[in-house]
């Protein structure tokens, strides 16, 4: 315990708690969205797409932040039009298109990545490792978590309308098609700040489980954004604590905690868990 | 032809003093989906204080017209006028229903706020609803008999209750044209004769319904007015005028034109 204390007081464990409370709060706050579009399994096939744009970005521009960045973004988008642009122009339906390309693209950016030398960055773009996220990799994750939060704050009203109604979104003047454009591409820019975190696999836990849990306890899509980031950031500091003491690996932490959050909803739920009262 | 209609003002909207009804007219309406003409050339014009049912065999293009008039989409040709202006530049005007299957029951959303949606376009993005804005929504949740259902989640409404919280929404907006996409799919008679009068009374308050409409029985018991289509316009009319043996022969062809769906 004292040696877990002594931990506490070194720069790098304050680091890493930050960076905890801060994703986990702007990926359980963009959860809401991921929750309420219905499109969970569509960002789990991205998040795991981003490996092979992340991998040609360090072909080509050496390993930098920025060009990770802009590597996952044009995979991200690669992956969502590429396997709409082939279910449209085939037999073969979106989804099916989708599996196709996730995982050709994940395999290909695995070998480029090996290939290259970099066996210690996959397994830290696989499965997530806060420790070793450098200060700019901590800067692009908060001013992304800051961005996605106000953003969607400043346009709640239209934005819930959309999510609800597009067509009625729609007739009332809202740009519904921008709107479906931004929130994609904020999925992405949010999926690769998390990307160094939790990992790519398991990135999906942490912008799902903290909204999912939410959806079950409140009538209210609003509250499903503030609850939801707040499941993920309380339930991503618990996990580091957790964590440390235990010898588990944080990331995995992370997605486990708010998996036992979000099964304590499903049992207990006032209104909705297995054990309420029958009306 | 056109006599005067009582008009119900919700709100402080100016347009509303308006001699001899509003009118909606579309002019020469074409639409297409690249090679595919879905509409050609449709013509009305109708005040509001009635109900219009748009009828016609599958892909006529109801679905298209209620699209154009609702601005989810541009026609190609033509043009839409609401009191001599284009319809969209008073997007505030047009409230629309979507078909019942498109909508999320399971929506985390309250009867209230989904009425309180309405309220978007007069209040934009930031500005907080004031007590106007709350007796609006007030005003629209008890006329169609919400208001102690208000804080029910929609998917615990019955099939009637769940109808009327979004027309109490296209209340809210103080909208003076409602499109419904096929509003009577799925209803028992019951349901379809409860709706059929609701409609007809938010009609004779001053607001133009339309409506795409499958139930040639039930047309002309329900809308007072009908626009049979067949990607071109056959006959624009009262109900009674439109449905005639010769006009549904030439929609529908030579399919047994009198039966239920």
């Amino acid at each position: 315990m004292n040696e877990f204390l002594q931990f506490l007081g070194e720069p790098i464990a304050q680091r890493s708690l930050w960076a905890c409370a801060v994703i986990g709060f702007a990926n359980g706050f963009v959860s809401a969205l991921v929750v309420l579009k219905r499109s969970s399994l569509q960002i789990g096939t991205i998040s795991c797409a981003l490996l092979p744009g992340i991998a040609l970005a360090i072909l080509l521009f050496g390993l930098m932040q920025m060009s990770i960045l802009i590597g996952a973004v044009i995979a991200g988008l690669m992956v969502g039009l590429g396997s709409l642009f082939v279910s449209r122009t085939s037999k073969v339906d979106h989804d099916t298109a989708l599996s196709i390309i996730h995982t050709t693209g994940f395999a290909i950016g695995y070998i480029i990545l090996v290939r290259l030398g970099l066996q210690q960055k996959v397994d830290d773009w696989l499965f997530g490792s806060i420790m070793s996220m450098g200060n700019s990799d901590l800067w692009i994750a908060y001013g992304i978590s800051a961005m996605a939060v106000l953003g969607i704050t400043a346009l709640h009203r239209p934005l819930l309308i959309y999510l609800f109604d597009a067509k009625a979104a729609a007739a009332m003047g809202i740009p519904t098609r921008a709107f479906s454009y931004g929130i994609f591409a904020l999925i992405i820019l949010v999926l690769v700040s998390s990307l160094q975190a939790v990992g790519a696999f398991l990135t999906l836990g942490l912008l799902v489980a903290p909204a999912a849990t939410m959806y079950l306890l409140t009538n209210r899509a609003s509250l499903m954004f503030w609850g939801g980031g707040l499941i993920g950031g309380v339930g991503s500091v618990l996990a580091f604590f957790l964590s440390y003491p235990l010898g588990w690996h944080l990331g995995a932490t992370i997605i486990v905690v708010l998996g036992c959050i979000f099964l304590s909803a499903y049992i207990f739920s006032p209104k909705y868990g297995l054990l309420r009262k029958k009306r | 032809m056109v006599s005067e209609h009582e008009h119900i003002c919700w709100g402080n909207d100016h347009s509303h003093h308006h001699h001899g009804g509003h009118e909606l007219a579309v002019q020469h309406v074409s639409a297409h989906y690249g090679e595919v003409t879905a509409l050609e050339d449709i013509c009305f014009s109708l005040h509001c204080g009635h109900t219009l049912a748009l009828i016609g065999p599958n892909g006529a293009g109801k679905s298209t017209l209620i699209n154009l008039l609702a601005g989810l989409q541009k026609p190609t040709q033509g043009q839409i006028l609401w009191n001599g202006k284009p319809l969209h530049d008073t997007r505030h005007e047009i409230a629309y229903m979507p078909q019942r299957s498109e909508v999320d029951w399971k929506f985390p959303i309250t009867v209230r706020e989904l009425v309180e949606m309405g309220r978007y376009p007069a209040l934009g993005l930031w500005r907080t609803p004031n007590k106007h804005d709350r007796e609006i929504v007030d005003k629209a949740l008890e006329a169609l008999q919400l208001t102690d259902l208000q804080k029910r989640q929609i998917g615990e409404l019955s099939g009637g209750q769940q109808q009327r919280a979004f027309l109490a929404r296209a209340l809210a907006q103080e909208a003076h044209i409602l499109l419904l996409d096929e509003p009577f799919t799925g209803l028992d008679v019951p349901g379809m004769e409860a709706l059929g009068a609701l409609l007809q009374s938010l009609a004779n308050e001053g607001r133009l319904i339309i409506a795409s409409h499958h139930d040639l029985n039930s047309a002309p018991h329900i809308f007072s007015h009908s626009l049979l289509l067949k990607r071109h316009g056959i006959a624009f009319g009262t109900t009674k005028e439109v449905l005639t043996p010769q006009n549904l022969l030439t929609a529908f062809g030579k399919q047994q034109i009198t039966t239920t769906k």
